[in-house]
């Protein structure tokens, strides 16, 4: 799997980064996470608030801080 | 019946009167001056917390019916004026943080937005927003709140219509110019969805402006007690024409959120400051700051951020004076 965190580098992307890594290792599952600061990539996904989340190419969440329970739950 | 609602509701005079008599009881003179400080202290710890969870939460609903999407939608259907004005008003509803200002920037100019347009919502976001509406209204009555965004979304209509005359397109950096907009699909919420996102935002906002407000109300509780009223006056006051200008140059650079600096404004007027200048130093503070001109740094080119930089300093000047102007007729 692939996980891909999106945010400029403020608190809240910082929040969700350590999240998602937090579920990866709870959730048992093969994943790399991935956390992407570059403004074009992150226009390139059409998302106009961060931080969002990206499980296998699919948004999943944007302008929100997911609790590393919240991600579990969207890695299965 | 609307100065009840004043006083006791958004004012909450009961509280101030609670909380005295309780420190009364326990054997401290809140007259004197350590007394006063400590009263005012809790008090406006108390009041600014109630306040703040109860307006995040119902903002928070509001705004999660205008994500950004949403927002760059409704824009593309107006044009002229008409839009610069829209962008303002959807400023205030749409939730924003500096952080996300490029991604929002990068879809609306993708989109074709003018770039007028995009900065009478990046100018508007910050200064005005329901939260202070309702703010401003609690601490110094209706008319002043009313006042205030009125003239907060004026500054924004006209600085986005003179920066789109400026013909600063070439000022946008490249990376955000040619970047591509993707519509992506819009979840459904349901009103759990939406009572859960309020209830999140105000935990995160709480944790975050916190320590603001504490560091605020010390501040505020110190110049009640302590500054003495003649100093206020004087640099502040009547006594000096410039106050406005100074206030707001120092606001500028600073950054803290809107219920942080709200108890400093409210001590500065009890002592004698000028209606103009402790508004004009709070859209200062809340409207520039160093972070967020940093990051918008990323997207723009120095003198379009001279420019934005520039119409804001100077359109809160202005209000300032204005507010000094009518300040017997709105307090």
């Amino acid at each position: 799997m692939n996980v891909k965190v999106l945010g400029g580098g403020c608190s809240k992307c910082e929040t969700l980064l350590a999240n998602a890594k937090e579920a990866v290792a709870k959730a048992n599952v093969e994943a790399e996470v991935e956390y992407i600061t570059d403004f074009s990539v992150i226009a390139g996904y059409g998302i106009m608030s961060t931080p969002a989340l990206i499980i296998d190419e699919k948004i999943v969440s944007m302008g929100k801080v997911l609790k590393s329970s919240e991600i579990e739950k969207l890695l299965k | 019946m609307w100065t009840m609602i004043q006083d006791q509701i958004l004012g909450m005079k009961w509280l101030h009167a609670l909380i005295g008599n309780m420190l009364q009881t326990l054997g401290l003179d809140v007259t004197g001056k350590l007394g006063g400080t400590i009263h005012f202290f809790i008090y406006d710890v108390i009041k600014i917390v109630l306040l703040l969870c109860t307006l995040i939460f119902l903002i928070s609903y509001i705004q999660s019916y205008f994500p950004p999407e949403r927002t760059r939608k409704i824009l593309g259907r107006f044009h002229g004026m008409g839009a610069n004005i829209i962008a303002a008003l959807l400023g205030t509803v749409t939730p924003f943080c500096s952080c996300s200002s490029i991604p929002l920037f990068i879809g609306f100019t993708g989109a074709g937005l003018p770039l007028g347009v995009t900065f009478s919502f990046l100018i508007s976001s910050p200064m005005v927003d329901l939260g202070s509406l309702v703010l401003l209204m609690s601490i110094f009555g209706g008319k002043v709140a009313i006042v205030y965004v009125v003239l907060g979304l004026v500054i924004a209509v006209g600085g986005g219509t003179l920066i789109e005359k400026m013909h600063l397109e070439n000022q946008v950096e490249d990376f955000i110019r040619n970047a591509k907009s993707i519509e992506i699909p819009q979840e459904e919420l349901k009103v759990k969805d939406r009572m859960k996102y309020s209830a999140d935002q105000v935990a995160g906002t709480f944790k975050k402006v916190f320590p603001y407000i504490l560091v605020g109300v010390g501040i505020g509780a110190f110049i009640h007690n302590w500054i003495p009223e003649d100093l206020v006056v004087r640099f502040l006051g009547n006594g000096n024409p410039f106050g406005v200008i100074f206030a707001t140059i120092a606001g500028v650079p600073m950054y803290a959120d809107i219920f942080g600096c709200i108890p400093i404004a409210e001590a500065l007027l009890a002592k004698g400051a000028k209606l103009g200048v402790v508004l004009s130093f709070m859209m200062g503070v809340t409207t520039l700051s160093l972070p967020s001109m940093i990051m918008l740094k990323k997207a723009i080119k120095p003198k379009l951020l001279g420019v934005f930089i520039g119409i804001c300093t100077v359109g809160i000047m202005l209000v300032g004076y204005l507010f000094n102007a009518i300040q017997y007729f709105v307090i």
